[in-house]
């Protein structure tokens, strides 16, 4: 344990922010360039867990567990999103036999 | 220190292959690798309750549901829609812009000073359960139901309808 501790020191909290914004800048090209449903909700995911790490890295340099509690929230509502979507994915496949977002343009009016 | 470098090298590797592979399937498997650099990222913050929770409910549940409706629909390299390559390019671009953005402000800022652990027990389970059933409780009750309706709608939405209408 102290070991762990011992690395985690002389990480400098701007590179935690730097790192998870280019997770977040990662997820967000996913879903401008991909046109497969399932793989824009992957991108998703990826964009919640890049907030959740930095929440957890500010929670510990503040020594407030409160931000763990909300990654552990974030997480919660993740879950319910995720089954929710694969619900509504699935349902569209069964309509028009396709994932692509192309298909779903009848909503755009 | 350096295993963080390591680790978020790693990360941003497998999350750039997770959006640039063709075939779903190693979409998903990439992903998973990407979660579990998460998870050592956890662990070396030393939150234990987070690396656990990621590992089972990111790992375990999440990504083997994405896996298994993409076997149910039975997707593969060769049913993957793919956009142009212009629109590819400025989406690229677009992200790239939004993550200079990002770093620019953080010039502003100038927050710099190391990460140093104030107490290095409030990411252990026995604190966070604490903190979770005293100040928390009402929040806690409500993902529960946020939970359940969830649970219902995806039942709903997936559920055959009936042909007689």
């Amino acid at each position: 344990m102290e070991t762990v501790v011992q690395q985690l020191q002389g990480v400098p909290i701007n590179h935690y922010l730097i790192f998870c914004t280019i997770i977040f800048a990662i997820g967000v090209m996913g879903v401008l360039i991909r046109r497969n449903v399932i793989i824009i909700m992957m991108s998703i995911e990826l964009m919640l867990n890049a907030v959740n790490l930095l929440l957890a890295a500010f929670s510990v340099q503040h020594g407030d567990s409160s931000g763990q509690v909300f990654v552990f929230f974030i997480m919660a509502l993740a879950a319910a999103e995720v089954a929710v979507g694969l619900a509504i994915i699935i349902m569209v496949y069964r309509n028009t036999k396709s994932v692509d977002i192309d298909s779903l343009n009848k909503l755009r009016w | 220190m350096t295993v963080f470098y390591f680790v978020a090298f790693l990360s941003i590797f497998f999350a750039l292959m997770t959006i640039f592979t063709k075939n779903p399937v190693h979409s998903v498997l990439y992903l998973v690798i990407t979660f579990f650099t998460f998870t050592v990222h956890y662990i070396l913050l030393n939150a234990q309750f987070l690396a656990v929770v990621n590992f089972i409910v990111y790992m375990g549940a999440i990504m083997v549901l994405f896996l298994f409706v993409l076997m149910l629909l039975n997707l593969n390299k060769d049913t993957e829609p793919m956009k142009s390559n212009l629109v590819k390019f400025m989406g690229v671009i677009a992200g790239c812009c939004l993550l200079v953005t990002f770093l620019g402000v953080y010039r502003v800022f100038e927050i710099s000073n190391p990460l140093t652990v104030i107490n290095p027990e409030i990411g252990l389970v026995k604190n966070l359960g604490k903190v979770l059933f005293n100040e928390f409780l009402l929040p806690f009750e409500l993902s529960s139901l946020l939970l359940l309706t969830a649970m219902i709608g995806a039942i709903l939405l997936a559920k055959k309808e009936p042909k007689q209408i």
